[in-house]
């Protein structure tokens, strides 16, 4: 099963090399891991999505909350109390007898066709891991050339308690940049 | 110097560590860490030179396992950097508060394959519990009193600072206040889970047959008198594991010994058929479980640990609690019921049956000279007060069953990780931490060839330990495997070993030899009268076992027996 982990990190070289150290060593089998800024230019933050059972999802948990870099971990509750979202660009192949099909199926999935050559289409899709599966299942029949996707970035709906509770000890202005691999 | 005037990075190294109370530090220098090394004679700091820096580690990690204070290590870049891989990932096994400082090239020549330049923080990183490349003057404060914090706190490691060489000649002010750590501090365990306290207690009230499983926690916490004055008040018996042995007393009335792979049998049925397992500061390793399936299956169990990762890890239990043991005690004493449990501790008693009997140091003397009778005999004649610090193989075993450890911190000996060549360097750093105290190394012949060059270390620093070799002419522990496990095929098992007498000669030690069981109090009241660090060498029975044991992959009451005595008289030592 896939469990959803929302990770808070200094934003310092290595801190990812670190989470990944984590995973791998403890075996725990990550399906995506993606990283970017936050609202807050020294905390990073990172959706990281493990396939296995919830006990140890948990222990993932616990494991990155003993790096002194991890400001907080959420583990996100299954099903529809989170939003989780993927972009995929799909470079297909879509001769002129085929672009039209292509086209009405972009318009279904309300994905984006970003680039047009004489024989392919490169389409743009946002939406959930299911709704991207779909798509490529979709266009597989015509050919896919070429399939890039960034992996989920999730959030939980609503207002949770914890990250509120989390976020506050964190200092500003201790750490500088060049300090801590 | 005032705070305000601008010092090297060196010089806050050194600041750095003298505030956070060190005074003895262990190292070997080198090009990258040379500017740290020159300014090392401004500050009163004790430098231990060794012999190999994985030694150094071995000894930081003797002197903070004997005193509770942080170890500290300093190295070279590259190979001096690289060999103390061992050691840390020895004291990150077994939680031992470190800090490892070590040079690292200039920083305009990172990531160019410099001289001497290799990846530290990349290599340690899953053996420390954090590291740092610090690569600034004003960053090298702030690092050094982070990592003394997160070496500190929680469970206890290692943890590395990587300076490079222009941050140790650069200059900087200090700014001590300022540099303040917080971040270890990030992932407090939160307030008592007074709901898991109740069902603990509910626990406690209900059990018949419980039993404390005493780890190295207890040490950790420093929780001794609180696991006591549960024990008695509940009237639970206590087994230890391999490094909570003297984290409470062997000849305390309700200790039961060690359990696990040579534990004895009737501890393990103990453990086997009891209904309550308080699990206390210790983590279910598979020398002390043997097969999970079939561990303990009669037992709801509680499991206090600090590390909550620890917790529901390979067994799961019914009530966890992530905190400090001490707290977590505190809390639950007063409402601990009384009891009397005499039928439990009668039936745990009746199970012991005849392991006496077989009990090698029950047995007559036969000529021969057993291991196991080295390390009783030792624990007589120091009246087990000595700190014993032990190698990795068959004796750490024997001295584990026949050593009675009571006090604290009496025992070091790398658990976690079985590092061979520990105890030698370990010892050395236990006697600096303790001077007082009365250091005994058991090593094997193996493990004392690993190292042994650090016998002229103790006699430049001019330091007192003693030191039991058990010559058994082989690797003993693998060639018990391999007469159990493998057919008796001794690959690459037999060792040579200098003459050891003739060693200690060279290294301008007391050196002494013994063959026989009447010599060996002379040869220990030799050791100790001697004025600085006495080797003796015991020759003993080369095909000698410890018994019993749980083979690998076994259910923990399914112990290989000690051989009866009768089999014995037939067969010599070792029926396999
Ligand atoms: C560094 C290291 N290498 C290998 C081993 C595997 N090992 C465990 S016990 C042992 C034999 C130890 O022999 P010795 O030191 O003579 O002690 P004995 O078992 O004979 O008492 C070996 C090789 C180890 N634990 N550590
Ligand atoms: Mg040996």
């Amino acid at each position: 099963m896939s469990h959803v982990l929302v990770v808070y990190t200094d934003d310092e070289p290595g801190v990812l090399t670190r989470v990944a150290s984590l995973f791998r060593r403890r075996g725990f089998n990550i399906h995506s891991l993606t990283v970017g800024p936050t609202e807050r230019p020294e905390v990073s933050r990172m959706t990281v999505v493990v396939d296995t059972d919830e006990a140890t999802a948990r222990r993932a948990v616990e494991h990155l909350r003993k790096l002194v870099n991890v400001l907080e971990v959420q583990q996100l509750g299954s099903g529809g109390v989170n939003v989780v979202r993927d972009l995929a660009l799909i470079r297909v192949s879509a001769g002129p007898s085929k672009r039209s099909e292509v086209l009405q199926l972009v318009e279904v999935f309300r994905a984006n066709v970003v680039d047009i050559a004489e024989d392919t289409l490169v389409i743009e899709c946002t939406g959930s891991l299911a709704k991207i599966e779909a798509l490529v299942d979709t266009l597989r029949p015509f050919g896919i050339i070429e399939l890039g996707r960034t992996g989920a970035v999730a959030m939980a709906r609503g207002t949770p308690v914890s990250r509120k509770a989390a976020i506050a000890p964190l200092r500003t202005g201790t750490s500088s940049g060049s300090m801590s691999v | 110097m005032s705070e305000a005037e601008s010092r090297t990075g060196a010089q806050l190294i050194w600041e750095s560590l003298v505030r956070e109370g060190v005074d003895t530090v262990f190292g070997y220098p080198g090009g990258a860490i040379l500017p740290t090394y020159d300014a090392m004679t401004e500050y009163p700091v004790r430098h231990v030179l060794v012999r190999h820096e994985q030694s150094a580690v071995h000894m930081a990690d003797g002197y903070a396992r004997a005193s509770g204070r942080v170890g500290v290590v300093v190295a070279t870049s590259g190979p001096g950097a690289t060999n103390l891989v061992t050691g840390l990932a020895t004291a990150m096994l077994d939680s031992t508060p470190l800090v490892a400082i070590t040079g690292q090239v200039g920083s305009g020549l990172l990531g160019t394959d410099a001289f001497q330049e290799v990846d530290i923080t990349g290599i340690t990183l899953p053996v420390t519990k954090h590291n740092y490349l610090v690569t600034r003057a004003e960053d090298v404060v702030p690092a050094i009193r982070e990592a003394f914090a997160v070496a500190r706190s929680g469970r206890p490691g290692p943890v590395l600072v990587d300076i490079t060489k222009d941050a140790q000649q650069s200059r900087a002010t200090l700014d001590w206040e300022g540099a303040k750590p917080w971040r270890h501090q990030r992932h407090l365990p939160p307030p008592l889970d007074q709901a898991a306290l109740a069902e603990a207690l509910e626990l406690i009230r209900q059990a018949k047959r419980p039993i404390i499983l005493a780890g190295h926690g207890i040490q950790l916490s420093g929780a001794r008198a609180e696991v006591l004055a549960l024990a008695e008040r509940a009237d639970i018996p206590f087994a230890l594991t391999l490094l909570g042995l003297g984290a409470v007393p062997a000849t305390h009335p309700l200790s039961l010994g060690m359990m696990g792979m040579h534990g004895e049998a009737w501890v393990n049925r103990a453990i086997q058929e009891a209904d309550l397992l308080l699990a206390f500061g210790m983590r279910f390793d598979d020398r002390v479980t043997g097969k999970l399936k079939e561990y303990a299956p009669h037992a709801k169990k509680i499991h206090i640990d600090i590390d909550a990762s620890e917790l529901n890890k390979l067994v799961p239990v019914d009530v966890a609690i992530a905190a400090d043991l001490g707290d977590v005690l505190r809390a639950l004493l007063p409402e601990v019921p009384v009891a009397d449990r005499s039928a439990w501790l009668g039936s745990i008693r009746g199970w012991r049956g005849d392991s006496a009997v077989r009990d090698i140091k029950n047995l007559p003397d036969d000529g021969h000279l057993y291991a196991a009778h080295v390390m009783h005999d030792l624990w007589r004649l120091t009246k087990g007060e000595a700190v014993v610090v032990t190698d990795v193989g068959q004796h750490q075993m024997w001295e584990a069953q026949y050593y009675k450890h009571d006090g604290e911190r009496s025992l070091l000996t790398s658990g976690g990780a079985g590092t061979m060549g520990f105890a030698l360097p370990a010892a050395i750093g236990a006697k600096l931490a303790r001077p007082e105290a009365e250091v005994w190394v058991v090593a094997g012949d193996g493990g004392f060839q690993m190292t042994f060059a650090e016998l002229m270390t103790a006699v430049q620093e001019d330091v007192k330990v003693n030191i039991a070799v058990i010559n058994n002419g082989f690797l003993g522990m693998v060639r018990q495997w391999q007469a159990l496990f493998y057919e008796g095929r001794y690959a690459a098992t037999p060792i040579l070993s200098p003459d050891f007498v003739k060693l200690a000669e060279a290294f301008g030690i007391h050196g002494q030899r013994v063959d026989t069981r009447g010599e060996v109090a002379a040869a220990v009241e030799g050791a100790r009268a001697a004025k600085g660090t006495a080797l003796i060498e015991f020759k003993v029975e080369q095909e000698d076992s410890v018994y019993p044991m749980v083979p690998a992959g076994a259910a923990l009451h399914d112990m290989i027996r000690r051989p009866s005595p009768s089999v014995l008289a037939e067969t010599g030592s070792d029926p396999v």
